[in-house]
């Protein structure tokens, strides 16, 4: 199944490779990688993704791909596509995924290594008993069908609101957590009874919480507004919808199927179905998918609200001592409506990022107001065991990528090659020797996602910086981790 | 003759599922899905909910019926290990399908599923074995 690209590319420069216009596709493809990516890239499908997208009706500038994109199905994970609104551009839920708003949030604190340590496992096992994980896993909260309602369409601010977390943690989210434009009534039943009973769970697969270090500092001046410091204790959560997401997906990619055919549209592959964001097809879903957007920031937002009190109640610590403050989270599976030039004139587009980031340059003014100088953060998780990343978004991005950059590492092998290649306990063992302390629902998982699986986190974010599309601000390693 | 096979993909999963017809084409990719969630010898098929979907074309059929079945193992909190698809065609199909209550003490989920996809989904005539037909599908873990 698995075809090698035989297309050419064309090298602009180290760290940019573009995919010619071929026939059918409306404009060229542009992969963001250094010289070894691209020989890994040319052996899937990926680019074959890349020109398929270019055939997105409305879709302008490039069909892009981030350093960390791989195979994924219909777009590309790590692929970043935008259509002109009024020239009849599409919205494809294919294009955002079936996990809307798989995000990641990071919290600074005010401890250091020593601090933690000593208590590490004890911290460990608590917050994989206070945050359920794992598949099938219930939330800790009951709400009522009205309430979900109100999920949907606040997000993070019903969540703040109902005392999960404080006032400025909004401030700090990507839409402050809340998406404007969330309508419930265009979310199913099906969709509503998967999410009700999953809101404040982590998940399975590649979603974790992690306590981490910060290891190494690229620019002092953001780290100083983005209050981190060598040798900082700091928490990364990742996860995104959960079944809300998936069932909405899937709802809506059915809906699509029949405007393909209503609106006579012709796509390379059905799962690019999508239909003009215009039509009523594409505003019921765009609804639909900011109201999943929605519950993803309000997960997110709870979980960390469980996190902080399990470091208060384990290391015995006031909120004040800890200063579990969040620097910020950004989606990385999502749609936006955004204004951008293109070709000198300013147009309305929608913006699909699929596995990648918003990254806003200072000054934007979608950048929270104590970032204004420096610009949006971007995080960047790594896998267990690797490295994770703060970046700030840049204006080189915003005249490239409408914004945009990686979202992570990105797989290089297959689960069920990963699987057998390595072994859950043993992988437990290694990490263990390395100081990094881990707890899951399954040692598969484990295996599943063994850092050996992933393209070097390291070389992904120095091609975004390299390439000016994002700028290198904080590495931080694990030190433990909760995965589902 | 195999009832599937799994695909390798990076990023998530695939299966390919043969059958004679379009009935053990559909009970085999639902046994190739359901097999990659648990192991199936552990779930007993007591317990059995009846589907009925209709669909525009058979690719379209087969992820609905897919989804079908991974909706209903989300919402009732079950998990199924025998399928049997009663009347299908090209457009609509009518299965009951069984199964039990997930037991955490009892049951281990391997692989969460998110969905079936439609990416590259053709259902075709196989040319090995011959005579059969296939289809490929890929699934968002």
């Amino acid at each position: 199944m698995v075809e090698e690209w035989k297309g050419t590319f064309k090298k602009i420069d180290d760290y940019r490779w573009l995919i010619p216009k071929r026939e059918g596709m409306r404009v060229p493809g542009l992969i963001y990688a250094n010289e070894r990516m691209l020989q890994h890239i040319k052996m899937d499908r990926t680019p074959v993704q890349v020109a398929n997208v270019a055939y997105l009706p409305g879709i302008v500038g490039k069909s892009m791909a981030m350093p960390d994109i791989h195979w994924g199905y219909g777009f590309p994970i790590g692929g970043v596509a935008a259509v002109d609104i009024e020239a009849g551009g599409v919205i494809s839920p294919g294009g955002i995924g079936y996990d809307v708003n798989c995000g990641v949030r990071l919290l600074r604190t005010n401890l250091k290594e020593k601090e933690v340590r000593p208590r590490l496992k004890d911290l460990i096992s608590a917050l994989f008993l206070a945050i359920p994980s794992g598949v099938g896993s219930k939330g800790r909260i009951k709400i009522s069908s009205q309430e979900v309602m109100e999920v949907l369409e606040r997000g993070s601010q019903w969540a703040i609101k109902r005392g999960y977390g404080l006032p400025e943690d909004g401030l700090h989210t990507e839409e402050r957590g809340s998406m404007e434009g969330a309508d419930a009534t265009k979310v199913g039943h099906r969709a509503l009874e998967r999410g009700r009973p999953q809101l404040g769970t982590l998940g399975a697969g590649n979603h974790f919480l992690e306590i981490q270090i910060v290891e190494e500092i690229y620019d002092e001046e953001v780290t100083r507004v983005f209050d981190i410091f060598p040798g900082q204790i700091t928490v990364m959560i990742h996860t995104g919808s959960r079944g809300l997401g998936y069932q909405i997906c899937d709802d809506y990619l059915r809906v699509m199927g029949n405007a393909v055919r209503k609106y006579n549209i012709s796509l390379p592959d059905r799962q690019l179905a999508c239909a003009p964001v215009k039509s009523e097809e594409g505003q019921n879903y765009l609804k639909a998918m900011r109201c999943a957007a929605n519950y993803a920031w309000a997960n997110r937002q709870c979980i960390m609200h469980w996190t902080r009190e399990t470091f208060e109640r384990v290391l015995k610590m006031s909120p004040k001592d800890l200063g579990m403050v969040l620097i910020y989270d950004v989606a990385h599976n999502i749609g936006k409506i955004e204004q951008h030039p293109v070709e000198g004139k300013k147009k309305t587009l929608c913006i699909h990022r699929k596995g990648a980031t918003r990254a806003f340059p200072a000054g934007h003014p979608d950048v929270p107001e104590d970032y204004k100088d420096v610009g949006q953060p971007v995080i960047i998780p790594g896998t267990m065991g690797s490295n994770s990343y703060v970046l700030v978004g840049t204006q080189r991005a915003m005249q490239e990528t409408w914004g945009s950059t990686c979202h992570g590492a990105g797989r290089v092998m297959s689960r069920t090659k990963a699987l057998h290649t390595v072994r859950g306990e043993e992988l437990q063992r290694e990490l263990g020797e390395r100081g990094i302390v881990i707890q899951a629902k399954g040692y598969k998982t484990l295996a599943e996602e063994a850092p050996a699986a992933y393209k070097d986190v390291d070389e992904v974010v120095d091609v975004c910086h390299n390439a000016g599309i994002s700028k290198k601000v904080a590495k931080m390693r694990p030190i433990g981790v909760i995965k589902g | 003759m195999k009832r599937f096979e799994l695909i390798e993909h990076t990023a998530d999963m695939g299966i390919k599922a043969y059958g004679k017809d379009m009935g053990e084409l559909f009970t085999n990719a639902a046994y190739g899905m359901a097999s990659s969630m648990t192991d199936l010898e552990k779930v007993n098929p007591k317990e059995s909910q009846d589907i009925s979907l209709e669909a525009e074309n058979r690719e379209e059929l087969l992820v609905s019926w897919l989804n079908e079945i991974i909706y209903l193992s989300a919402s009732k909190t079950m998990l199924f290990s025998k399928f049997e698809v009663s009347e299908i065609d090209d457009r609509h199909l009518k299965a009951k399908i069984f199964g039990e209550g997930f037991d955490i003490d009892r049951h281990k989920i391997e692989t969460e599923f998110k969905a079936a996809t439609y990416h590259r989904l053709k259902i075709s005539n196989s040319t090995l074995p011959e005579g059969v037909l296939q289809a490929e599908i890929i699934f968002d873990i």
